[in-house]
């Protein structure tokens, strides 16, 4: 059977305090299991990124428990941590954070220097990840003279060089137009279902959410059912 | 991150934005320079006196003297005492300046103060004229070699002082006047000396050219071995009574040549409790040296606050570089990447920043330093042989980039912890 590698119980984050309080989460519990892809979605304010944030152990919830492969979240400190990121998550973000001025093998390879890997290694791996994107012609091109699709698909490339076990898309499509936005998708879904990977997307866009085998859906920081967000 | 991909990284980083790397560089390049020319003039300058002074006099020689006793101006002149010793030109300090002479009572006095192991007195000799040859005759100032002095020779060897052969070391500038072919030629021949006695007879003195020696900071003038120098005494006194014949404007005290500044400062006072006064040549020429100190003091302070301003450039470009890759920090974060390295990597930047100014900065100066010492050297300072203006040593361009390779290090503090503080999803919110 499947087991769960993201669970949380009741998180709650509020910023601010006072007058100029905000609850961004009020109390979610959900449980995402190895192998899953899952679409969190939901308007723009309803704490779908904060979520995922938290999730992705970016932001730490104000209260609430979160178990990274049964372990509990708040117990990781330094090291554990950082190699925790490193190891098992992987980023997808709408804004791609690539590195201007860099080679898009550099861009790749980041994650890999991070986790203290041998050149050579590094340089193998980041061209193998660029290959399977077909990007392999692009190794040597800076990042800036690439279109938002060839950007996305580095970005993706640098989410899985490091074979990570969950990847994290931040509303991966959002700056793409519908084509593009497709081969993004079937990207992202195919190392899904062929690496077995754990996606969790992040969307207000319904096609997209659609395509995932399951959709957790947001509201004022509440996981609600589907119809109501649709209403 | 590995250490070696941090410091490749900085490096490239450092490159990103070349405008801002330069003018930051250029800030530390100018520091650096003018520290590392400031140095090299300290140390060519001291390195120079360094060797005047081991060649004017050894370390455990003090030359001794009687100073008058000062009346008070309110007093009137002091009683007449029939033993009072008569007043001798002092040979040194200002012109007309007197001593007492030192008798020969004095000279026991003097061998007798603790830390004094040998006293001799020193002998005025004052020759007419030197002549070689039928070039004419020159006057001649002679100094009595004192033991444990070194001489930069030209050619030559230097002067025996306990054999009975009668010596002469002469400077390069006699050479050509005294009708020598070269200093070599010089060598091994004899001149004439010419002296006049108490009663106004002119004798000579023969004497053989074992050397020929570079001129002195203190001037230039032959020197003399202690076997010329008491033929020269005894042509002189001849028809001098004996009790004034015995009357010394100077001493040579010796002391043990190891002795601390401390030691010395003592004997000086034991020196004055009896009545005299010692100077070391240390005394003499060590007075330049710390005005020398001084000014490369003042000057290595302004290369200094040049360093301090480029180090707040340095603070400046790292604060914006943070600002600017502010999302990049927080991928890397995101990534696994720990506030630690992070932090190392921003300093390692500033250091490797603080290096290429540095390193250009003592580089340029070198080369420049050495274009203008060489061009002194034969022009402007021809005159002081052996005087290298600007003397680069490897410990003080080490020092150089190590300070600077510091200040940078300190400047980036700040601005690399603000980086490695820096929550990830704060960093990759930032727009």
């Amino acid at each position: 059977m499947t087991t769960s590698v993201l669970s949380t119980r009741n998180l709650t984050k509020q910023y601010g305090s006072g007058s100029a309080r905000f609850d961004a989460l009020t109390g979610v519990t959900i449980d995402i299991a190895e192998g899953e892809s899952v679409a969190i979605v939901g308007k723009s304010g309803s704490g779908k990124s904060t979520l995922m944030h938290i999730l992705a152990l970016l932001d730490s919830p104000t209260s609430g428990e979160l178990d990274v492969d049964g372990v509990a979240a708040a117990k990781l400190k330094g090291t554990r941590l950082n190699a925790l990121r490193n190891r098992t998550f992987g980023f997808v973000f709408q804004q791609f954070f690539l590195t201007p001025n860099t080679t898009v093998l550099d861009n790749v390879m980041l994650p890999l220097k991070i986790a203290k890997i041998g050149t050579r290694e590094r340089k193998r791996r980041a061209l193998e990840a660029l290959e399977q994107l077909e990007l392999s012609d692009k190794a040597k091109a800076k990042t800036t003279e690439l279109s938002g699709g060839q950007k996305q698909r580095v970005v993706i490339a640098r989410a899985l060089v490091n074979n990570p076990r969950i990847i994290f898309a931040d509303e991966p499509t959002g700056n793409l137009d519908s084509a593009t936005s497709a081969v993004v998708e079937d990207l992202l879904f195919r190392l899904n279902q062929e690496k077995g990977i754990t996606l969790v997307i992040v969307t207000h866009d319904e096609e997209l959410a659609a395509r995932a085998s399951r959709r957790i859906y947001l509201k004022d920081g509440c996981v609600v059912d589907g119809t109501e967000v649709a209403a | 991150m590995r250490a070696i991909d941090i410091l490749k990284t900085a490096i490239g980083n450092s490159f990103r934005s070349r405008l801002r790397t330069s003018l930051t560089v250029i800030a530390i390049f100018i520091g650096a320079f003018t520290l590392t020319i400031t140095n090299g003039l300290g140390a060519g300058i001291n390195n120079y006196i360094d060797s005047q002074v081991a060649s004017i006099g050894a370390p455990g020689v003090m030359n001794v003297t009687k100073p008058v006793e000062a009346t008070d101006a309110t007093d009137g002149p002091k009683p007449y005492e029939t033993s009072s010793p008569s007043e001798v030109s002092s040979g040194t300090g200002q012109p007309g300046a007197t001593v007492l002479a030192l008798t020969d009572d004095d000279l026991t006095a003097i061998g007798a103060v603790e830390g004094v192991t040998s006293v001799d007195p020193r002998v005025a000799v004052r020759p007419d004229y030197i002549e070689y040859g039928d070039a004419g005759k020159f006057q001649l100032n002679v100094s009595p070699l004192s033991a444990g002095v070194q001489i930069e020779l030209a050619a030559g060897a230097t002067l025996d002082q306990n054999g009975n052969e009668l010596q002469i070391v002469l400077p390069t500038t006699y050479i050509d006047t005294l009708g020598f072919e070269s200093n070599e030629a010089a060598v091994g021949k004899t001149v004439t000396i010419g002296i006049t006695n108490a009663l106004r007879e002119q004798t000579t003195v023969d004497a053989t050219v074992v050397g020929v020696q570079e001129p002195t900071l203190l001037g230039a003038s032959p020197s003399i071995n202690n076997a010329l120098t008491t033929a020269l005494y005894d042509a002189q006194n001849v028809g001098i009574p004996t009790d004034s014949a015995n009357q010394y404007a100077a001493a040579t005290a010796r002391f043990d040549p190891a002795s601390t500044p401390a030691q010395i400062t003592q004997l000086k006072a034991r020196l004055v409790d009896a009545g005299y006064a010692g100077t070391t040549v240390a005394d003499q020429i060590g007075t330049f040296q710390s005005v020398i100190d001084g000014i490369i003091l003042v000057l290595n302070a302004f290369a200094v606050i040049a360093l301090l301003a480029a180090g707040f450039g340095i603070i400046n470009t790292l604060l914006m570089s943070v600002q600017e890759r502010t999302r990049e920090i927080g991928l890397m974060k995101a990534m696994g990447m720990s506030g630690g390295r992070i932090f190392a990597l921003f300093s390692t930047e500033a250091v490797f920043i603080g290096f290429l100014g540095s390193a250009i900065g003592a580089g340029v100066a070198m080369l420049v330093g050495g274009v203008i010492s060489r061009v002194l050297a034969n022009g402007l300072l021809k005159d002081l042989a052996g005087l290298q203006i600007l003397t680069f040593t490897p410990s003080a361009i080490i020092t150089v980039l190590l300070l600077v390779m510091g200040i940078a290090f300190i400047a980036a503090v700040l601005p690399a912890s603000r980086a490695a503080r820096q929550s990830p999803i704060d960093s990759l919110r930032y727009e």
